[in-house]
């Protein structure tokens, strides 16, 4: 089933892409024409395909038994375990699907993704007009407001978790020694999820602002000048210079930020582990605990996985046509 | 493949000689006479043991023993790696299930043992040279080695929990002795709060460490020979209720539920609570903090009982032999020697890790450890868990349940409800 979804899916874009009408004669046409690019491109599509085709191939098809760590057959030294695993069809899904915990982790998933999103490209947009304006000190910034992206998420996650920390934590320090209780900020569910959307703003704003940066300076300075002129107000010169002007940038780097932040795996497992209880799980770090953790469910995870990369395949579909609707050409 | 069988475990020995050894020539009725030692010049091999100690602190102690080994088996090569023991468990699964990459020797806490053994990556012991006068080992390490009746594994340490207390904390509040009851720890605590204005108890939001309650109280999680989920009972409700009582009182102040265990031990370190519960492991580490310069401020005393009895759970490590192994024979040999009373003793001397054979407990230099003396009698009274594969799997639910009764989120019979269907999951064919 998953591999129809996914056909039509590859069909739709096919049939509508741009420039693909032609007859299958002219397909063979090309290839005579075109033969040497193919052999050129051939040992990468080739490494492709082994590297993604069949870990994807083998990942849907386990997805559709019920193999487990325990049900694997393998032979070690003297141990023979015999396999015994069974293709169970549509079961993983339907028991996932039917299960109040997915729809749970998933509304939650997608709170997280927007929250995160829209505030990294929105602080993202305010930093980057800040710093292209002409400012002492512009290259200083810059750097500092890069810094955070330049700390690998693992050491990131880890300083923040030590932040927090309710007892000797620096932020409830701080809150003390205003005057405030001390907040468990990791304890309770919602505290922990305003907290683990504040890590991710704070390591994602820096890629969004340089790149809407370089955006910004991709637009004439003359429109501004012209627009001036005119007696443009400057809501008005932001409305309809800026933000046209930006369109093809935000709408890639908004894309690529919601595909990272819905499988932001390691700022919610180092710094929360899920808890408390499961309620800052996202959908990816569920999958995981399916997959890594005591007895390995493969075929239970693996199902997950199918159904977060099939969430993904559609939200990317669904926002080209949205963009294609305005105009772009993306 | 050569096999040399011990005199203790003939009866092991022949059944696999029989089912297993399939390449063995061995005359059964020769075994007896095979037990003497194995020449430690014949035996070679290069063997990789993953070890999970902390590197720093117990890392060193263990590699003198490898020199040690070294020096009586000049043809074996050990190559010593340490695995951080939260990660070991994982990373042995997927080497093993990969077939490459896996350790020769692993030291494998008490409950992933059967785990692995289940899963087919530890190779079966009985009758090997690994084993050695199992009747020595105490009974409660030794059960966790076991999976089917088989040997899978020989005890290296064991541990369980106690109750650390800073004595002068508790004297100041007018006590000269640790709580035996939990509502003595209870008046215990909410006196040193108001006496000393430091926290009574610090606790550690951990599945681990709520088990001394409920085995207090008479309860359990799992009765495995009736296969009978047990968890959702009045007398873990109790003892949950005492938990989240605790709390509520003020003789714990609402500990953190993320790092609230190094939180209770930087706690304890600086004086900031006066008791807390943890196991001969955080020894080393305790008597780094400021309060403790004097080792002599630092009472051990047996978990505080419930209405039903004072129990902890055993915990503790083994030595096992991945199956997949391509030098057995050196893997048997270097297993034997970590276990043997000696090298045991020496571990107990200068890291206060507790032996499991009971003849270790005679050497001097043991004797001579107190922390080793004060929690022998502990470990007496230790609970063994159930040593099934799927006991790793039984924690994750009730530290979930933990932290909701922490935050006021749910009640006793709320959370234990919950669990229990968690548990349905695990065991699906379970009463």
């Amino acid at each position: 089933m998953n591999g129809t979804t996914s056909d039509r899916a590859a069909d739709a874009t096919g049939v509508r892409g741009p420039g693909r009408r032609e007859k299958a004669g002219t397909v063979r046409r090309a290839m005579a024409r075109y033969w040497y690019a193919w052999v050129m491109v051939a040992p990468v599509v080739l490494v492709t395909g082994l590297l993604i085709g069949w870990p994807l191939a083998r990942g849907v098809y386990l997805s559709l038994t019920d193999a487990t760590e325990a049900t694997m057959g393998r032979t070690i030294g003297v141990n023979v375990i015999p396999s015994t695993y069974e293709f169970v069809g549509l079961e993983n899904y339907v028991s996932i699907l039917g299960s109040g915990l997915f729809w749970e982790k998933l509304i939650w998933t997608v709170v997280w993704t927007v929250a995160c999103v829209g505030l990294h490209y929105g602080l993202g947009l305010g930093l980057a007009m800040l710093l292209n304006r002409k400012l002492r000190f512009r290259s200083t910034y810059r750097l500092l407001l890069i810094l955070p992206w330049a700390i690998p998420g693992f050491v990131a996650a880890f300083i923040w978790r030590y932040l927090y920390n309710s007892d000797y934590g620096v932020i409830n320090a701080m809150l003390k020694a205003a005057g405030f209780g001390a907040v468990g900020w990791l304890d309770d569910p919602t505290t922990a999820k305003i907290a683990v959307i504040a890590v991710n703003v704070w390591m994602g704003v820096p890629f969004m602002m340089v790149a809407v940066l370089g955006g910004l300076q991709s637009i004439p300075g003359e429109l501004y000048e012209a627009a001036e002129m005119d007696g443009a107000t400057p809501w008005q010169r932001f409305r309809h210079i800026t933000v046209p002007g930006l369109r093809t940038v935000s709408s890639t780097v908004v894309l690529l930020g919601t595909i990272w932040t819905f499988n932001m795996f390691p700022v919610i497992f180092l710094i929360t582990r899920g808890g408390p209880g499961s309620s800052t799980e996202i959908l990816v770090t569920y999958a995981y605990r399916e997959a890594f953790t005591s007895i390995r469910n493969y075929s239970g995870s693996a199902a997950w996985g199918v159904i977060i990369l099939l969430l993904l395949v559609v939200l990317a579909l669904v926002y080209r046509r949205a963009l294609r609707r305005q105009g772009e050409v993306w | 493949m050569r096999r040399a069988f011990s005199a203790a475990t003939i009866v092991a020995a022949l059944a696999l000689a029989v089912s297993a050894c399939g390449g063995g020539t061995d005359d059964p009725a020769a075994a007896p006479a095979q037990s003497a030692a194995a020449d430690p010049s014949k035996v070679s091999g290069e063997i990789t043991w993953w070890d999970t100690v902390r590197p720093d602190s117990e890392g060193p102690t263990f590699q003198a023993l490898i020199k040690e080994f070294a020096a009586k088996y000049p043809n074996i090569k050990v190559k010593y790696v340490n695995v951080p023991s939260d990660q070991a468990q994982g990373q042995f699964q997927t080497a093993a299930q990969a077939g490459t990459g896996a350790p020769d020797v692993i030291r494998s806490e008490v409950a992933w043992t059967a785990q692995f053994a289940s899963l087919g990556y530890l190779q079966p012991l009985d009758g090997t040279r690994a084993v050695e006068n199992e009747s020595d080992f105490m009974p409660s390490p030794l059960s966790s080695t076991k999976y089917n009746g088989k040997a899978y594994a020989v005890p290296q340490v064991t541990d369980t929990l106690a109750l650390l207390y800073n004595k002068k904390l508790l004297e100041k509040a007018g006590y000269d002795k640790a709580p035996t009851t939990v509502e003595e720890l209870k008046k215990v605590a909410l006196d040193v709060k108001s006496k000393t204005g430091v926290n009574g108890l610090a606790l550690n939001v951990d599945s681990y460490f709520l088990l001394p309650f409920m085995y207090g109280e008479g309860g359990d999680l799992l009765d495995v020979q009736n296969k009978k989920i047990v968890v959702n009972s009045p007398a873990n409700v109790k003892a949950m209720a005492t938990v989240a009582d605790l709390i509520t009182s003020g003789a714990a102040p609402k500990p953190a539920t993320q790092d609230s265990y190094a939180n209770a031990m930087t706690a304890l370190k600086d004086g900031k609570a006066a008791m807390i519960y943890n196991g001969p492991w955080a020894l080393s580490e305790v008597y780094q903090g400021k309060e403790f310069k004097d080792k002599a401020n630092l009472g051990i005393a047996p978990v505080p009982a419930g209405s039903a009895k004072a129990g902890a759970p055993t915990g503790g490590w083994n030595l096992a032999i991945y199956a997949g192994s391509k030098n057995l024979d050196a893997s048997y040999e270097f297993v034997r020697f970590m276990s043997t009373a000696e090298a045991q003793a020496k571990v107990a001397k200068e890291i206060s890790l507790l032996p499991t054979r009971t003849s270790a407990y005679d050497n001097p230099d043991v004797q001579g450890n107190k922390d080793v003396a004060t929690f022998k009698p502990i470990i007496d009274t230790a609970v063994a868990r159930p040593w099934i594969p799927e006991g790793g799997q039984l924690f994750q639910p009730l530290l979930e349940g933990y932290q909701a009764i922490v935050g006021g989120k749910t009640t006793p019979e709320d959370m234990l409800k919950k669990v229990d269907s968690d548990y349905h999951g695990i065991f699906k064919d379970w009463s």
